[in-house]
């Protein structure tokens, strides 16, 4: 006994041992306290992360301050005038207004419609997304805290859900509910959140099995603390990755919805309804409807990709630099 | 330091029985099996014959932890030692037996009174930094079970929580900060800090200084004793290093595949160990007084859990081995006062 205890204070006074040993005990390298804050930082210091986060703002800020920016009000057709109908960009209307991007078919400014419809989808895209990601993670911390026959059926059940084409089931719901923008944010989540059950539930295995979660269980905290304030908050890498190409995808499938009529009102056109009205002229030689319409979408889904691709980087270790 | 009344009003708990155990493991047996999944479930119905893979961790182990006492458990890797710490400290169920805390079962019942006792035993990890949330400063990872079962009311919290921490060598002014901005030794001290938050009587440590270095090792310990000294704390520590065991145990505990193969006082099993394998694990501990001894390692390997030998475990290993070793399981029995060892070897005269 005693033996050991000398030998023990023996090599904490020799610092070369010390230094030894502490070298023989290298550490993996340790995560980052604030994960999601340095990653944000990361995504902002590459460039292509930081012109797909210019474009997102701009965007979601446009659409924000639509009311304000616009020229025109699109949904009031007590200003809309027939007569202004598919003029070309940069034409004057007779009340003296320039129509930069042109007109459509209604005689709506189309910069201001592009600005209106950059709000509708951007509202149904993240609300959507916000949605299908609360309903998907409750699922999927459920599915791998409980495991067992709980795991088996939320898993199938996600399965099943992810076995359809998701354009198909927005279009069955879609008959089946009617239009108008709360339905289509319907049919968007229920065709998400099985990849979001699926994101959660495999981040919450591996962290299920990590010790804290143990510690947590011998601290007699209930389940439902141990999953939200302890497993939850550990799988949000992922799931911030997930949520976002989610956004981007929701925002061009509500487009496509739009785009084969079933989407959103004539009266309140969002960028896939846009598209649609314009594409009836393409052939006439009117191309500006479309093709404005279509760039704004464009430009909003790459922005969301290369923010979302930039973060995938960032948060999965396996791509560290 | 607990209050003056409530030291007293634990000595006057403590008085009329302290012979009876703080904790008794009772026949305690965890098996761990597959489940037969749909496929095999319908194979099985064709006729085909049923696989079935059980694994006994833990196979019918008793021991009692008394009051200040430090039992060591020791064994080989996959001897199902962390499984039984794991099962005291209530992170895993039983399969058959009981743990019995003052004579009350905290291992299958639930509800309020069962989760005050469970509190009452607390574990430390072997892992400091993933036994600790990384998302949580460390202060709130302390806290946060103390508060949420009361240990102290809301406005003593903050000093209740700053002395702890002071008292296992933390600077409370560092509550502010994460786990990983601390060393190895930090890490485990917050560990033991926010287990002895909840005051308990029993700290299961699993191989709590497995993962630091030596002189480290060295002020751990020390604390676990002056902590002992300061709030009578029994401790079940589970480790392989059996030096570190008999530095600091009252009784050692030895298991082999599952099974408590002997047990005694720690001067009495060190002196005179009774079962093969427990003369054979001391003889590989390496000592300063016979430097160039060559090592008497253990013959054979450790036969796999899924199929464990039939009657001894030992007997494929065991240079004593008998033919009744094959048949028959050896069960504990006294070899000495205090002293108990599983081997037929002491049935022979």
């Amino acid at each position: 006994m005693t033996d050991m205890t000398s030998n023990m204070n023996a090599s904490g006074s020799s610092e070369d041992l010390a230094a030894q040993i502490a070298a023989a005990n290298s550490f993996p390298p340790e995560p980052p306290a604030r994960p999601i804050r340095s990653a944000i930082k990361r995504v902002l210091t590459d460039p292509l992360g930081l012109v797909g986060t210019v474009i997102v703002v701009v965007m979601l800020l446009a659409a924000l301050f639509a009311h304000w920016i616009a020229p025109q009000n699109p949904y009031d057709l007590a200003v809309l005038d027939i007569l202004d109908n598919r003029l070309p960009p940069g034409s004057e209307s007779f009340s003296g207004m320039t129509y930069w991007l042109g007109t459509d078919d209604q005689g709506r400014d189309l910069y201001s419609a592009i600005l209106y419809g950059l709000r509708t989808s951007i509202f149904v895209g993240i609300a959507s997304a916000g949605i299908a990601l609360v309903i998907g993670s409750v699922m999927g911390l459920i599915s791998a805290y409980f495991g067992g026959r709980t795991d088996t059926l939320v898993m199938r059940l996600v399965d099943i859900q992810l076995s359809f084409p998701p354009i198909l089931v927005a279009l069955i719901l879609l008959a089946i509910l009617g239009q108008g923008v709360d339905k289509i944010i319907v049919a968007l989540v229920v065709t998400q959140w099985a990849y979001y059950a699926r994101t959660v539930r495999g981040a919450a295995l591996v962290e299920r099995g990590r010790t804290y979660v143990d510690a947590a269980r011998c601290l007699a905290l209930p389940s439902r603390m141990v999953t939200m304030n302890h497993i939850l908050p550990n799988c949000l890498p992922p799931l911030i990755v997930v949520a976002t190409m989610r956004v981007a995808y929701a925002v061009s499938l509500e487009a496509t919805l739009s785009f084969l009529g079933i989407g959103l009102p004539v009266t309140e056109p969002s960028l896939g309804l846009l598209i649609s009205n314009g594409n009836k002229y393409m052939l006439s030689g009117d191309w500006w409807i479309s093709v404005f319409p279509g760039v704004a979408l464009l430009l909003l889904i790459v922005g969301i990709n290369l923010v979302g691709d930039r973060l995938r980087d960032v948060l999965n270790p396996k791509f560290k630099d | 330091m607990i209050s003056n009344s409530e030291k007293q009003e634990a000595q006057v708990k403590a008085s009329p029985d302290q012979q009876a155990p703080l904790l008794e493991i009772d026949h305690v047996t965890r098996r761990f099996e597959r489940k037969p999944d749909f496929a095999a479930k319908l194979a099985a119905r064709l006729g085909a014959p049923i696989n079935r893979r059980t694994v006994h961790a833990v196979d019918d182990a008793s021991f009692a932890i008394h009051q200040r006492e430090v039992v060591g458990l020791v064994g080989e890797s996959g001897c199902g030692k962390s499984t039984l710490g794991r099962i005291v400290a209530g992170i895993d169920d039983p399969t058959e037996g009981r743990i019995l805390y003052r004579g009350q079962d905290v291992a299958h019942a639930s509800g309020e009174a069962t989760r005050k006792f469970h509190l009452k035993i607390q574990m430390i990890f072997q892992d400091p930094l993933d036994s600790l949330n990384p998302r949580y400063r460390i202060g709130k990872s302390v806290s946060e079970a103390a508060r949420y079962h009361k240990v102290v009311p809301e406005e003593q919290m903050a000093e209740h929580i700053e002395k702890v921490l002071l008292q296992c060598g933390v600077d409370p002014t560092t509550q502010n900060r994460f786990p990983h901005q601390f060393s190895g030794g930090q890490r485990q001290r917050i560990g033991i800090a926010r287990a002895l938050a909840l005051r308990p009587d029993l700290v299961v440590c699993d191989e709590a200084v497995a993962s630091l270095d030596v002189s480290i090792q060295a002020q751990i310990i020390n604390l676990f004793m002056d902590l002992r000294d300061e709030y009578d704390l029994a401790y079940l520590f589970v480790s392989h290093d059996i030096g570190v065991v008999r530095h600091i145990s009252d009784r050692v505990v030895v298991m082999y595949l599952g099974r408590i193969v002997e047990q005694g006082t720690t001067a009495e099993l060190f002196a005179k160990p009774n079962h093969p394998y427990t003369q054979a694990l001391l003889s590989e501990v390496p000592s300063l007084k016979r430097r160039h001894s060559s090592f008497h390692t253990i013959k054979g390997e450790i036969p796999s859990p899924l199929k464990p030998p039939s009657g001894c475990h030992f007997h494929p290993r065991c240079p004593h081995a008998m033919e009744r070793c094959k048949l028959e399981r050896p069960m504990l029995k006294a070899v000495a006062s205090g002293h108990m060892s599983a081997c037929h070897l002491n049935d022979e005269g």
